[in-house]
Formats: C-alpha cells, sequence, structure tokens
C-alpha cells in the first residue's frame, strides 16, 4: 500500500507574527519556519502504518518555492521514502483549492491507496485541503482523525467531532487528514537525517502540471488584531466576586 | 442575491449556530433560505422557520443525511446552490466538513472562518491563529463561505416562513457511518454558554474538574479545558477551547490553571470578560485578562464556589 502526505512549510507555532506596516500581509523575514504541525503528524502516521507492516512506501509532496524542500527533507529523515516538489516562484500564494488540483494531479499519476494531510495549515487556518482532494478524486474523507486503522480495502477513522468523536469506514483509496492527538510525532535521528539527503526528490514546476494559478480570492489588507488591554489583579476571591457583580456586571 | 444557509442542528434540535448564519447572511442580502438535512428534522424545519429574516426552509429529510456525512452532504447542497450566489455554513466540525468539498465540487475557493461580512464579496478573517485579521474579496460566481459563529449576534425567532420538501437523496457507498461517542451533559454547550470556566494543565488531573463543576452549577456555565487538559486525558476532546478547538466568546470565561499559550488565546479572547486564576502571576494570560487572580486553584477554586 502506497501512502502520500503533502506538507507544508509554515511559519513554526511558537512563532508570533507580525503584521507587516503597510497592511499588505504578515512579516515572514527572518522568521523560523517548520512543517506545518499537523503534516508532521501526517508523515508520524504514514510511518507508523509502514512500520506495521500495512504500508510499503510513504511518499512526501510539498508544494512552494526552493525553500520547501527543506520540509521535504525532514519528512524522509522521518521515515519516509521519497519526496515530490511542485516548484512555484518565491512568493506566489498558492491557495487551497490549487494546492488541491495540483495534489489531484499528483493522485493520478501516484496512484496511492491512502492520501494523509494535515487537517489545517497554521498559516492560512484555511481547513480545506484534503476535503477539496477528495472531492475532485471522488474518494471518500475522513478528517480529524484521532485513530486511523486499516483492515482490508478499507480504513476506519474516528474523527473528532463537536459533540465527540464519530467513527467512520471509508472504502480505499481515501483521504484522511490528522488531528492533534492522532499521534505524537518522532524526532529525527541524525544517522536518518544524514540518510536523507541520499532519498530523491523529483523537482518538478508547476507550470508542468496545467492547473490555472490565478487565485479568485484578493487580499484587500492584513491588520493587527484589536489588541485586549490587561485589567487588573485582584487581591482575593471576595474582590473578584464584587468586580464581577458590580463593575462587570456579569454575575448577579 | 440570495444566501443558502446551512443549519446547524444534531436531529435533535437546531443549534444556536443557525440563528448566528443567518444573521451573518443579512450583511449580504435580505433574501435567506435555510437548508435542513438530516433526518427526522420536521420540527428543526418548522423551528428553522421562526428564525426572523428567513424567507423559506428547503427541507431534506433522509436517513443519507443522519451522520453529516460530508460525501452525502456536499453533493446535495451542491444541487440545492445552483439557485443562490452564496452558500453560508458554520464553521463547526460539521461546517468544516463538508464545505471545501462544495467549494471544490463548484470550483471555487472557499472563505473559511469569517468574523465579519464587508459587502457581498468582501469578509474579514482571522489567520494565524488570530495573529492577523485579513480582508480578503472573491471573484468567484458563487461564494462559499463557513462562518465563526462566536463573531455573530444571533437573530431572533419572530419569523415565520415556509417549509418546502425535497426528496433528493445523494448517498455514496464509498463511505458509511459505523458509531459515535459523544459527550452527554446537562450543562450548556460551549459555543452557547453565556459562562464559560476552563481548566488547564493546572487542573492536574480529571478527577480535580469536579472542583469546577459547583461554580459551574452555580454560573450556569459550561467547562472548558486547554488542549494540554485533553492532550494529557483529563476530559474529552469536545471541551477543547483554542485555536484547533473551539471557538468562544462568552460574556464571562474563567481560565483556571491555563498559561495563556497563543493557540488558547485564538479560541478565547473574544470573550467579553475574561478571569485568570493562576498561580503565575507572569503567566501570559494575565495579559488578556481583565480580571487577574494570583493564587493557587486548589485554594480559590473552593472559595470562589463558596462566594458565589
Ligand atoms: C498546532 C497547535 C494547535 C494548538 N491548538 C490549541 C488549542 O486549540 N487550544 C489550546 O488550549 N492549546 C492548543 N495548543 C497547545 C498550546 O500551544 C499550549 O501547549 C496549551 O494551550 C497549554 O495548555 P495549558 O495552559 O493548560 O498548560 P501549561 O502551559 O502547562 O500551563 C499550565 C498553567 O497552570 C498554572 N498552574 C499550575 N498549577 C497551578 C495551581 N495549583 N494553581 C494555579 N495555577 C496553576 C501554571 O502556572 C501554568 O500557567 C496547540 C498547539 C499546537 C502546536
Ligand atoms: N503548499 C502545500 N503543499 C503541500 N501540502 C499542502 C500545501 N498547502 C496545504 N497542504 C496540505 O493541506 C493541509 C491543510 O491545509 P489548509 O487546507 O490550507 O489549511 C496541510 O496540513 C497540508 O497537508
Amino acid at each position: 500500500m502506497k501512502i502520500l502526505v503533502p506538507v507544508k512549510r509554515a511559519v513554526d507555532y511558537n512563532v508570533k507574527v507580525r503584521v507587516k506596516p503597510d497592511n499588505s500581509g504578515v512579516d515572514l523575514n527572518n522568521v523560523k519556519m517548520a512543517i506545518n504541525p499537523f503534516c508532521e503528524i501526517a508523515i508520524e502516521e504514514a510511518i507508523r502504518l509502514k512500520e506495521k507492516g500495512v504500508a510499503t512506501e510513504v511518499v512526501v509532496v510539498s508544494i512552494g518555492d526552493k525553500a520547501c524542500q527543506e520540509q521535504i527533507r525532514t519528512g524522509l529523515a522521518l521515515g519516509a521514502d521519497r519526496g515530490i516538489h511542485i516548484e512555484t516562484n518565491t512568493g506566489v500564494v498558492v491557495d487551497s483549492l490549487q494546492v488541491a488540483k495540483l495534489l489531484q494531479k499528483v493522485v493520478e499519476a501516484e496512484k496511492p491507496d491512502l492520501v494523509i494531510l494535515g487537517k489545517q495549515a497554521i498559516d492560512s487556518d484555511n481547513n480545506q485541503t484534503g476535503q477539496m482532494l477528495a472531492a475532485l478524486t471522488g474518494m471518500p474523507q475522513g478528517t480529524f482523525a484521532s485513530e486511523v486503522v486499516v483492515a482490508d480495502g478499507s480504513v476506519n477513522v474516528t474523527r473528532e467531532i463537536d459533540g465527540g468523536l464519530q467513527t467512520v469506514k471509508l472504502q480505499l483509496p481515501a483521504v484522511v487528514t490528522t488531528d492533534l492527538r492522532l499521534n505524537e510525532p518522532r524526532y529525527a535521528s541524525l544517522p536518518n537525517i544524514m540518510k536523507a539527503k541520499r532519498k530523491p526528490i523529483d523537482v518538478k514546476p508547476v507550470a508542468d502540471f496545467g492547473v490555472d494559478m490565478t487565485s479568485k480570492v484578493t487580499v484587500i489588507k492584513v491588520e493587527a488584531p484589536a489588541q485586549r488591554v490587561g485589567g487588573v489583579k485582584v487581591a482575593d476571591v471576595a474582590e473578584l466576586v464584587q468586580k464581577l457583580k458590580n463593575e462587570a456586571k456579569v454575575i448577579a | 442575491m440570495s444566501v443558502l444557509v446551512y443549519a446547524e442542528h444534531d436531529n435533535v434540535s437546531l443549534k444556536i449556530e443557525t440563528n448566528k448564519l443567518v444573521h451573518a447572511a443579512l450583511g449580504v442580502s435580505s433574501d435567506i433560505i435555510v437548508l435542513v438535512a438530516g433526518s427526522g428534522c420536521v420540527a428543526i424545519a418548522e423551528a428553522a422557520a421562526k428564525i426572523s429574516g428567513v424567507s423559506k426552509v428547503i427541507l431534506a429529510d433522509n436517513a443519507v443525511y443522519e451522520h453529516q456525512l460530508p460525501e452525502n452532504i456536499a453533493d446535495l447542497v451542491v444541487e440545492v446552490a445552483a439557485d443562490y450566489s452564496h452558500v453560508f455554513a458554520a464553521a463547526t466540525t460539521t461546517g468544516k466538513n463538508f464545505m471545501p468539498r462544495v467549494a471544490a465540487l463548484l470550483d471555487v475557493a472557499q472563505i473559511s472562518d469569517i468574523i465579519k461580512v464587508e459587502s457581498e464579496d468582501t469578509f474579514v478573517r482571522p489567520i494565524y491563529a488570530g495573529s492577523a485579521i485579513a480582508t480578503v474579496q472573491s471573484a468567484d460566481t458563487k461564494k462559499i463561505v463557513t462562518v465563526r459563529a462566536a463573531s455573530f449576534d444571533a437573530a431572533a425567532n419572530e419569523g415565520s416562513a415556509s417549509v418546502e420538501l425535497l426528496d433528493t437523496v445523494k448517498t455514496s457507498e464509498k463511505s458509511s457511518y459505523i458509531s459515535a461517542e459523544l459527550t452527554v451533559s446537562a450543562r450548556p454547550e460551549l459555543t452557547a454558554a453565556d459562562v464559560i470556566i476552563s481548566g488547564g494543565r493546572g487542573m492536574q488531573n480529571g478527577e480535580n474538574f469536579v472542583l469546577l463543576n459547583g461554580i459551574a452549577d452555580k454560573l450556569g456555565a459550561a467547562i472548558g479545558a486547554s488542549r494540554a487538559a485533553v492532550d494529557a486525558g483529563f476530559v474529552p476532546n469536545d471541551m477543547q477551547v483554542g485555536q484547533t478547538g473551539k471557538i468562544v466568546a462568552p460574556q464571562l470565561y474563567i481560565a483556571v490553571g491555563i498559561s495563556g499559550a497563543i493557540q488558547h488565546l485564538a479560541g478565547m479572547k473574544d470573550s467579553k470578560v475574561i478571569v485568570a486564576i493562576n498561580k503565575d502571576e507572569e503567566a501570559p494570560i494575565f495579559s488578556v485578562a481583565d480580571y487577574g487572580l494570583v493564587g493557587d486553584l486548589f485554594d480559590v477554586l473552593p472559595q470562589l464556589e463558596a462566594a458565589l
């Protein structure tokens, strides 16, 4: 069984980004970048399926400029077998629909049995790509997965939903998107990082895919959020209750 | 211009998110049609028909829609959407699940998790866990939009629209429902509560969450949690508040033993009044709290329960 894992290069989750003074976007100069945390979980899940003997090959794919080869290498160091880099020009923003269309072409060429994506990229916070890819390829989907069990020709996915948990059974090939509790990703060991340098990455220019890369969505401006001003410290519970009643008037 | 609003419900009751969606949709058009898809949902359709501003309710009542399987729901919505310029659904785990499929099948982008409607084609949405707020404009023929319900008021229930039945059946053999483990609680839901008290890693274990119960009872509050508390297995996942959990904006949010990581703040910083109880006076949660109480939660919580 072959697993395809799309990974996105994104701002490290510890970084507090700042809005550019001209409100054109956020300032990513000299900011630490990393694999989107949910994609890391996706790689880990694929590797575990390989270790269990369920999967035979794990392919990571990333769409972006040259720099995203760093994240593909990380995926290879974690245990993926090979990488595909769909290269865009620096500074080009690719929206989720375009990513899904490019991934659709990769799916057509690679014919994976399972595609595992992150549920959400922590930069755009879109939460769309996996669902879009499923729709475009006609695959069933199991989003926000906290457990993935592959059986004969199908996969059972337990999903984190607002009311609790839901389990669905999907015919393979299928699309799964990861939630935070699916697994705890490992760290890459030094020998594996060295080994990853010799694993192949197939670089393809985005133009080869025949996908229309003009986005219908324009960002008009990006602003800093309204700042909450920290309030006061209260001395004790009595003062807290008094303030909530008489000043904030949020309790009776 | 007319908006198709996808009703949020659990086959038992209509959720307040639907009223908020209608309110948001009124920013685009005064012609609002609500689609109720589910199983045994006549009463839910009737409830939706009472929402002020709704011109018509379409009810697709069939067992194939019971579990909101996205393969089925998306195909249904795509068909119904033919008549509308916009489709709005809540940015809940239901809306997030099927709406991107609708967008892809219609070959348009999706605008996720909007907090404001500027005009029929321009919307405001947080990015980077709320560290930046983007205003985006869509040139697509149809606007597929998910809405952060917490950012909108609820439309009133003073309407009387008609309910139209739709017998379209969309179903896929590729996906089937197996089971669900739903949390049953007598407390209000997090996304609907006026008061929320949340516990974090500082609670130390699941048993200690009972310390929040008495206070929640007295305040009619919902109980939430940080991801650390959920990850450590103190409480179930559906209690998580934050960037990747539930987004809430109650009148009063009480954070207990929560440090205030940006991902947690992303889910609650629009609350009207925030109280933080933490033994570390440097905890970042204090920088967003209106009232901060530095202290050991194991001392403070019993006192607070007694004082209410
Ligand atoms: C991709 C991604 C998404 C995430 N999404 C979310 C999300 O949606 N929601 C979320 O919450 N987190 C999320 N996180 C995790 C987030 O980064 C933090 O790790 C988490 O919020 C920390 O939870 P906490 O405040 O309970 O724990 P900690 O940071 O460990 O804080 C515990 C606090 O309790 C206090 N404390 C301890 N004992 C006591 C006591 N006896 N009395 C009083 N105070 C005490 C401590 O002083 C400390 O401030 C996400 C992380 C990632 C990478
Ligand atoms: N540029 C990209 N390259 C590869 N995968 C991507 C890219 N953008 C998004 N994805 C995948 O889609 C998931 C969800 O992203 P999004 O829908 O943009 O929030 C990510 O976690 C990745 O798995």
